[in-house]
């Protein structure tokens, strides 16, 4: 499926779309990992949450489980958030 | 008290070397909330060339150069919103990597709540007998190694798990506005088992057998008023540094004064009490002599009333103490002589190893300023700088 990377990530993929499939959300940021080695920790802490100033949108509706299925054709949005200055 | 082993003296033959080093090239790294620079110097460090921004619009705790490569570079990072990590350079800073597995607490169990590391907040590389090794300090506090130049990082001894530990750590809120903090990480140069660290809150802390057992190092230390001693939540060390040319002996800068302390006894001194009442013994930061024990300086912070954390009465001025802390001496020349409120943080005032020594330091409000002899006279190196963190700088 469809990956939108913030620019705040772009530095692991090196373009704003990334392509990576799973099951659920903890899969697909799972293998967005075996591609962008390091990226999933940037977004998800040790305890497998959701940073605090990253979002995670899919077909529009925020995500806040990665137990979250999800299926091929779904649009998955990742979004830096609240945080600057 | 723990058994104590007898430690060799650390070579004070250091006269020719001494020579050599004041001709050898510095380089003065500055990590600063959004990002880091790196200063370098000609051989008399009267020109600087900056190379930065690094990083830019990261959050970067503290750079620090490997001594024993001379080109390995460690930076702490994080970003406003993305997970904390560690960067590499083996090529001074030509190009980073980042990180394969940086610290990170070990995943709790189902049901329960677990630690989160917010970011690496301090560097310090093992002992020369262990190349590739390294040690970091985090927040919330946890101490980590790394056995491979800092590619990938565990969680090291057992206090990350220990309940009384956990307990003396407390919790977020009772930690330091930037967050609580593990921080001066030591190892002494005679011997890599014997380690020390201190934790803002949670007191000072030393092991004698590779950090598979520690204990507490808080007798003569005040905190507070109001609160207990005994216990070492209440504690906040700020910035402890051990004398090269004498490892037996410990200064630290705390949040109730500063202090020395001579092994093996395990009672500080407040040497505090001598400087001049008006400017009192509050602050961050300390740097150490690297050949005489006896002299060491500091960086007088206004604690009255609220805590204002800035120079006592605009006034800013590095002290120094040329006898173990019997007296003081106010080096404030070519330092602005009013109206200058200024802050710097315990990582942000550092020296190099020539002769005379470079000492250097960095505020809040953006300036790098340093002095090349031992502190008597000031200039300032770099203005405009983003918030600066840290100051570290290395012979290469």
């Amino acid at each position: 499926m469809k990956v939108l990377i913030p620019s705040a990530l772009r530095s692991y993929t090196e373009r704003s779309k990334a392509e990576a499939s799973g099951a659920t959300l903890a899969a697909v940021l799972a293998d967005l990992d075996r591609n962008y080695p390091g990226i999933r920790f940037r977004m998800i802490d040790e305890q497998d949450r959701i940073r605090r100033h990253i979002r995670i949108f899919v077909n529009g509706e925020q995500v806040r489980e990665l137990s979250q299925p999800l299926r091929a054709t779904d649009e998955v949005v990742i979004v830096q958030a609240l945080s600057g200055g | 008290m723990m058994a104590r082993k007898i430690r060799k003296q650390a070579n004070r033959k250091q006269g020719a070397s001494s020579r050599s080093r004041s001709q050898r090239r510095v380089v003065v790294m500055v990590a600063t909330r959004k990002g880091a620079w790196l200063y370098h110097g000609d051989a008399a460090r009267r020109t600087w060339r900056a190379d930065g921004p690094h990083f830019l619009g990261h959050v970067i705790s503290q750079i620090m150069l490997d001594p024993r490569d001379r080109r390995t570079l460690l930076a702490a990072a994080k970003t406003g919103h993305l997970g904390p990590t560690v960067f590499r350079s083996t090529d001074l800073g030509r190009t980073w990597k980042e990180a394969a597995q940086p610290p990170a607490f070990a995943k709790a169990p189902e049901g329960q709540q677990g630690r989160t590391v917010d970011h690496t907040f301090w560097l310090t590389p093992g002992h020369a007998s262990e190349p590739g090794a390294w040690y970091a300090g985090t927040s919330p506090q946890g101490l980590f190694r790394s056995e491979d130049g800092g590619v990938t990082w565990k969680p090291f001894s057992s206090i990350g798990d220990d309940p009384q530990y956990l307990k003396w750590m407390g919790t977020v809120q009772d930690g330091t506005p930037d967050g609580p903090k593990l921080h001066s990480i030591i190892v002494d140069p005679r011997d890599p088992a014997h380690l020390y660290f201190a934790m803002s809150g949670g007191g000072v802390h030393e092991s004698d057998d590779g950090g598979r057992t520690w204990a507490t190092l808080l007798k003569g230390l005040d905190v507070v008023e109001g609160f207990d001693k005994a216990q070492p939540t209440f504690h906040d060390p700020h910035c402890i540094r051990i004398c090269p040319s004498n490892p037996d002996r410990l200064y630290q800068q705390n949040h109730c004064g500063i202090y020395r302390l001579d092994r093996p006894s395990d009672t500080w001194v407040r040497i505090g009490r001598n400087m001049p009442e008006p400017v009192g013994d509050i602050g961050f930061p300390l740097v150490v002599h690297p050949r005489d024990a006896d002299t060491a300086w500091v960086f007088p912070m206004d604690g009255t009333a609220v805590w204002p954390r800035t120079s006592p009465e605009g006034r800013p001025a590095v002290y120094a103490t040329r006898n173990a802390g019997k007296t003081w001496q106010r080096l404030g020349a070519g330092l602005p002589a009013e109206q200058a409120w200024w802050t710097v943080k315990r990582q942000a005032m550092t020296g190099d190893a020539a002769d005379p020594m470079g000492l250097y330091f960095g505020t809040t409000s953006g300036e790098l300023w340093m002095s090349r002899d031992e502190g008597r006279r000031w200039a300032c190196v770099a203005r405009h700088l983003p918030e600066i963190y840290s100051v570290e700088v290395a012979e290469l």
